[in-house]
């Protein structure tokens, strides 16, 4: 057990003002325990009067050790765990990680599994700007925005349920494939998510978009310019209100993201209004790309046909010697990979969601480093609050949309 | 390996002698630790690597010389290509110079690597641990630190168990 120790002002010399040392600024703790800090952040912030002069975010509450984890188990096991890293984006962790597998190993992906994980991936990044977005409003006092938002996103969960078995910690994506074939369901299921939504989507922007109290609250405040954002490792839709058009579904396609027609939203004032306007354009984006996979998904197998790295169907073991071999190895040993190196990335409702993966020759991972895009985005923070007021501050660090498991991994 | 990337690739090679590692089309130049900064400057200044995506390290424990790489991958936004510049750190006392005043989002991240491997960053703004508590002792993703096991408390161990816990000082 360690110690509580006592923080004195000297541990953060470096990073206050000098009036803080004297007295004049006060010191104050913002969390970790607070609601508008959408989880287990602490920010120690400087104030004179209301006004923020530092901002000092101090994270590693909801440290879990997953990349540790990982290293100990086989691949396929190891997958489990990115579900809980990014707890508002599972599936789009879960094909983060497998896209890594399957390039450090070079196994194909047949054409529907493709699809799938594309529908899945994306009605996961609505699920998740859904969440953002309800917190967004219950920050700024908007509280059935909150309502509204989590019914909507009870619908996709209840589809991923479908799909998975699961609501939330799905591990669907699987190395080579999906799990197993969608259900004759599902297509229904996202057809009536595909109807209601537009309309939804609608009713949030006359409650809000024009609203003069949210419009208020947003315009003009923690600006941030494209030097600093890219200097700072900013991606997703942060780096595109600040003008910057970099989407990794366009510029480096992924799981056939080519052969949908969609858009990339960019706007380039950079501030919180921008932020919010950009992910309302994103749910659009992201329909018509459900919409274009739906149409024309294919048909044939859901998991690659390389028996080394996926297991055989459940009919094939009582009659096929080989099959049951693979079986076992796969599910005791796992599948060995190359010593090597590999960097695979993604874009993840918050930015780039890489993933740097090193194997040892056997079957399990050397080092899994998940970069993370709330890290970096958060980083920023301190330098887009300056000067803000501190009831600014909350508008401004829900525009950032950080989600805590994505940061301390 | 992008054709695009092959000019710039031979320019490092030249420059600072960076060894080149190819694998599945990507490229992983190896330059020494010293020359990190100006490697990095040269390539976000001349060939528009403006994002650094990646600063990490993988621990190659029980090898020694070199024990860690750190790994920086670069993407260029404009010319949209990646590069992987690494840096082998020796096992004994892994140092590398700070590369904050080129990127400024490697401020956390060898915060993170400092915390989790114990890789010193030379003239960081500011070394503190990031993800474990203050008072932690020891690196968590380094090979040869245990994973942690808490065996579960049954009849035939109870009192064993109990007498081990950590409980609250008074």
């Amino acid at each position: 057990m360690t110690q509580i120790e006592e923080v004195s002002i000297e541990q953060f010399k470096h990073l206050v003002s000098e009036r803080a040392l004297t007295g004049e600024t006060m010191l104050l703790n913002m969390g970790p325990q607070h609601p508008s800090t959408h989880g287990v952040l602490r920010l120690l912030l400087e104030l004179d009067g209301e006004t923020v002069i530092n901002c000092i975010p101090d994270i590693g509450y909801l440290h879990t050790g997953i990349e540790k984890n990982m290293e100990a188990k086989t691949y396929q096991k190891a997958e489990v765990m990115t579900d809980r890293l990014d707890y508002m984006n599972p599936m789009g962790n879960n094909l983060a990680y497998v896209m890594a597998v399957e390039k450090l190993v070079d196994l194909d992906v047949p054409v529907r599994a493709q699809a799938i994980r594309v529908i899945l991936v994306e009605l996961q990044r609505i699920a998740s700007h859904l969440v953002w977005l309800g917190s967004v409003g219950l920050d700024l006092a908007a509280m059935s925005m909150f309502l509204y938002c989590f019914r909507e996103r009870e619908q996709i969960l209840d589809i991923f349920e479908l799909v998975s078995g699961q609501r939330m910690m799905t591990t669907y994506i699987r190395p080579g494939g999906v799990w197993r074939d969608v259900p004759v369901e599902f297509e229904k299921a996202v057809r009536d998510f595909l109807k209601i939504f537009p309309k939804r989507i609608d009713e949030y922007e006359t409650l809000l978009t024009k609203n003069p109290l949210f419009v208020d609250r947003m315009v003009g405040l923690g600006i941030l310019d494209v030097k600093t954002a890219l200097s700072y490792g900013v991606t997703g839709p942060m780096l595109r209100a600040s003008g910057v058009n970099w989407d990794l579904r366009k510029s480096r396609p992924y799981m056939g993201y080519e052969q949908y027609d969609f858009n990339v939203p960019v706007l380039t004032e950079g501030d919180t209004y921008a932020r919010y306007l950009v992910r309302m354009q994103e749910f659009r984006e992201s329909l018509k790309i459900i919409e274009q996979a739906l149409n024309k998904l294919p048909f044939g197998p859901v998991h690659s046909e390389n028996r080394k790295f996926v297991p055989p169907p459940r009919s094939e073991i009582g009659v096929s010697m080989e099959a049951l071999i693979h079986h076992f190895k796969l599910w005791t040993e796992g599948f060995p990979a190359p010593d090597a190196s590999i960097y695979s990335a993604v874009e993840s409702p918050r930015g780039e969601l890489g993933v740097l993966l090193a194997g040892d020759g056997g079957p399990k991972p050397r080092r899994v480093h998940m970069r993370t895009p709330s890290f970096d985005n958060l980083a920023v923070l301190p330098e887009i609050v300056k000067g803000h007021l501190v009831a600014d501050l909350v508008a401004i660090l829900a525009s950032v949309d950080i989600v805590l498991g994505d940061i301390d991994r | 390996m992008d054709i695009k990337l092959e000019p710039i690739v031979k320019i490092i090679q030249e420059k600072f002698g960076a060894t080149l590692e190819e694998f599945r089309g990507e490229a992983h130049l190896f330059v020494k630790s010293e020359q990190i900064v100006e490697a990095l400057t040269l390539l976000r200044d001349e060939h528009h690597f403006e994002l650094l995506s990646v600063l990490n390290a993988v621990d190659y424990f029980p090898q020694q010389t070199p024990r860690f790489h750190v790994v920086y991958q670069l993407t260029s936004i404009a010319k949209n290509l990646s590069v992987q510049i690494r840096v082998p750190v020796n096992g004994d006392n892994p140092k590398v110079p700070t590369v904050t005043g080129v990127y400024a989002v490697a401020n956390w991240r060898e915060r993170e690597l400092l915390d989790m491997f114990g890789v010193e960053f030379e003239g960081h703004p500011d070394p503190r641990r990031i993800l474990t508590p203050e008072g932690m002792e020891g690196h968590p993703l380094r090979r040869d630190f245990p994973l942690g096991y808490e065996e579960p408390q049954f009849t035939f161990n109870f009192d064993e168990i109990r007498v081990q816990k950590p409980s609250p000082k008074e």
